[in-house]
């Protein structure tokens, strides 16, 4: 009995929202990776992409629900996706042809790009503010849970409740549907093949008839909706403030690069790294432990690594652990 | 070069001559810049009605009163004791109001009160810091300490039955001092405070936070945080979690978007902030409203006590000279005397002229303890049916 409420005390404040952060960064990981490999530059500008995305599907959202427009019990938010998606896709391309086109017709230095990117950081951040204000935002609708704390504890008569709730389940689900598709495409059609060729070898891609633009275009596409769904999964889990979509990006960049910059795999265990790190080094086990050790050995201390204030110094911390002995990251992707 | 002459030297006697007449000024400090400029011009409009009454009243026997105003900033020290210094040195004001924010008030009050031997009267500094800061018996404060707000946390807990408490609070010294007051307090009542852990404002994720106070546990959660900021995301976190399902609310944490935000979960919580049935309440939000602004706005009845304490402490003791009236301000303020409201300052200063004692009431219920902080007076709320309601005033 004691075993099952310790598993259970770790599963609600760890495994489900780690899971959970863990899917979302590991969507927003996956773009940095794609612009990485085939675009050959650091997007700063990614955490404020996903805040615009995740942007226009609250106003599509809002727009919905003001018509009526429901699909109880899943948030309206899925719905408006589509139209998010293109909103930022159109962004993307547009950033693309006023500002990194030129950058790559005069092949310039990665790093001139990641500056420029900064700047478009700066912008996309102003954009949203001007638009939908600096505040947090509300736009869940829906069933909340699939089953509360309390259900738990009344179904299965144990002292520690378990709580899943329906934007945990949708964001995994979501996640895992995304990853299948983009692999599925990578590795199965003919654009995602000369996508990885142009990403290999760009020269050799060129040579073998590969439109370039054509790759740049797919890829900014594919990118459009990896950060929209991340973003509004992350909105519809925690809660929408364009300040937090800026935050999100060191433990993106994080995910991307203890996993291998360039690897999609890479991308995708690198985000699940973070997000377990993150959520255990701060989180106190004194419970756990009281469970699990004969009463005289029960812990009167916290039993906690890091305050949780600290939650970001985790990803910095790895970050610099895994540049450091493994700079090509867990699954060897380019070196920095 | 004549011209420049000629004007400052009319200018010199002019000054020469206002001095000659007796004339008092009294400086007005607040932050009409910064984090809270959206409350300090009731503020500000509260410490010049009471100056207004005065002069109307034609019974101050020190010369008229003029307010001076300057700006606080709230934030930053350095501007703030700029400020206070010309009040103090170029408009020689015989009193200040203010700071507003506990930690430009401190400044001041080491950097300029002291040194000039000036009283200031805080509407609404609430630090608990301030209340053992050296201050030669020069500062005063017309809202409770945080202190204060710990011991009625204490006192609600405690006659609720509640054994085990849980604290987190907002990372800067507001929650931070409240929570350590409230940690002592409810120990000293022989609680047990399982964990007393900080909360940074503005992040989207607080399931981490929830995992630490969850494991810690504690029958209740006590919440010193902003109700639109981290203390509402620590709520849902807890709720969803079920790591908690009844929260204790600070005064940071009291507002109607609470349980608007919340929903159903909120129920059965409960919490305080500053408030009092005194009937002076009332009369000042009427006298505001005829004056043209909000009256029950956050320290407009306390900045009206802060003015109106220091020109009656001047009229008992016979003199704008800091120095000597600072002694006066507690015996004007507290029993024994006739009780005086908002609008009978005229009364007031008639009955100090006559040899009488006065226990200054005011708008907000001033009673000054300890080092000359007022007693403050609580309201204690319960979250019904989605709604705040009173259950009584402490």
């Amino acid at each position: 009995m004691d075993i099952l409420n310790a598993i259970v005390v770790l599963a609600n404040y760890i495994f489900v929202p780690a899971m959970t952060y863990g899917s979302q960064l590991a969507l927003g990981a996956l773009g940095i990776t794609l612009i990485y490999g085939i675009l050959r530059f650091s997007n700063f500008a990614h955490g404020d992409t996903m805040a615009f995305g995740a942007m226009a599907v609250i106003l599509a959202t809002w727009w919905m629900q003001s018509l009526g427009v429901s699909i109880h019990p899943l948030p309206t938010a899925l719905l408006a996706l589509p139209f998010g998606i293109a909103v930022t896709a159109l962004l993307l391309l547009a950033t693309d042809r006023v500002v990194y086109r030129f950058y790559r017709r005069v092949k310039a230095v990665p790093i001139i790009v990641v500056m420029a990117s900064i700047g478009v950081m700066f912008v996309l951040n102003g954009v949203v503010r001007f638009i939908i204000g600096p505040n947090d935002q509300n736009f869940a609708d829906g069933a909340r849970f699939i089953f509360t704390a309390g259900d738990f504890k009344r179904a299965t008569g144990l002292d520690e409740g378990l709580a899943l709730r329906s934007s945990q389940v949708i964001t995994v689900l979501a996640a895992v549907a995304l990853v299948a598709a983009l692999f599925w495409f990578l590795n199965r059609t003919r654009t995602g093949k000369s996508m990885r060729a142009f990403s290999d070898n760009e020269d050799l891609a060129l040579l073998s008839g590969i439109n370039p633009e054509r790759v740049v275009t797919v890829t900014w596409l594919i990118v459009a909706i990896l950060v929209t769904v991340a973003g509004t999964l992350y909105g519809l889990d925690k809660s929408f403030k364009p300040f937090t979509y800026f935050q999100l990006l060191l433990p993106m960049f994080a995910a991307a690069i203890v996993g291998g910059l360039g690897n999609p795999l890479g991308a995708i265990a690198g985000g699940f790294v973070i997000a377990f790190s993150e959520v255990s080094v701060t989180y106190a086990f004194k419970k756990v432990l009281g469970y699990l050790m004969p009463e005289n050995l029960a812990p009167d201390t916290l039993v906690q690594l890091l305050s949780t204030e600290y939650k970001f110094a985790v990803s910095f911390a790895l970050l610099v652990l895994v540049l450091l002995f493994r700079p090509t990251g867990i699954f060897r992707g380019q070196s920095l | 070069m004549k011209k420049i002459l000629l004007a400052s030297a009319a200018i010199a006697s002019l000054a020469a001559g206002a001095a000659m007449a007796e004339d008092v000024k009294i400086g007005i400090i607040l932050g009409f810049t910064g984090p809270i400029e959206s409350i300090t011009p009731n503020m500000a409009a509260g410490a010049e009605l009471a100056i207004k009454e005065v002069n109307d009243s034609g019974k101050f026997s020190l010369g008229m009163v003029t307010p001076v105003r300057a700006d606080s900033t709230c934030i930053d020290s350095g501007a703030a004791t700029a400020a206070a210094e010309r009040l103090v040195t170029s408009d020689k004001v015989a009193a200040i109001v203010g700071g507003d924010c506990s930690g430009v008030t401190g400044a001041m009050l080491q950097n300029v009160a002291r040194p000039n031997g000036i009283v200031m009267v805080s509407p609404s500094a609430t630090s608990p810091a301030l209340s053992t800061a050296e201050d030669d018996g020069l500062f005063f404060r017309t809202a409770p300490s945080d202190a204060r707000q710990g011991q009625v946390v204490a006192d609600i807990l405690g006659e609720r039955g509640i054994k085990s408490v849980a604290i987190t609070y907002t990372n800067n010294d507001y929650g931070k001092g409240l929570a350590d007051s409230i940690q002592a307090a409810f120990e000293a009542a022989g609680g047990k405070v399982t964990i007393n852990a900080a909360h940074e404002d503005g992040k989207a994720d607080y399931s981490a936070e929830v995992g630490a106070l969850a494991s810690a546990g504690g029958e209740v959660l006590v919440v010193a945080g902003y109700l639109d900021q981290g203390g509402k995301g620590i709520i849902q976190a807890s709720l969803d979690a079920g790591a908690f399902d009844t929260f204790e609310l600070p005064d940071g944490m009291v507002g109607d978007s609470l349980p608007a935000n919340i929903g159903p979960g909120l129920n059965g919580s409960f919490g305080q902030h500053p408030g009092t049935d005194s009937p002076g309440a009332a009369s000042y939000g009427d006298m505001a409203k005829a004056a043209g602004y909000d009256g029950t706005s956050a320290f407009s009845p306390e900045s009206y006590d802060a003015a109106a304490l220091i020109m009656l402490a001047m009229q008992a003791a016979g003199s704008t000279d800091s120095k000597v009236f600072k002694d006066n301000l507690m015996a004007v303020a507290n029993a024994p005397g006739e009780k005086i409201y908002p609008g009978e300052l005229g009364k007031a200063l008639e009955i100090i002229a006559a040899g009488g004692d006065i226990d200054y009431v005011g708008a907000s219920a001033v009673e000054l303890i300890g080092g000359g902080e007022s007693a403050g007076n609580y309201r204690e709320i319960d979250i019904k049916d989605g709604a705040i309601v009173t259950n009584k005033y402490r």
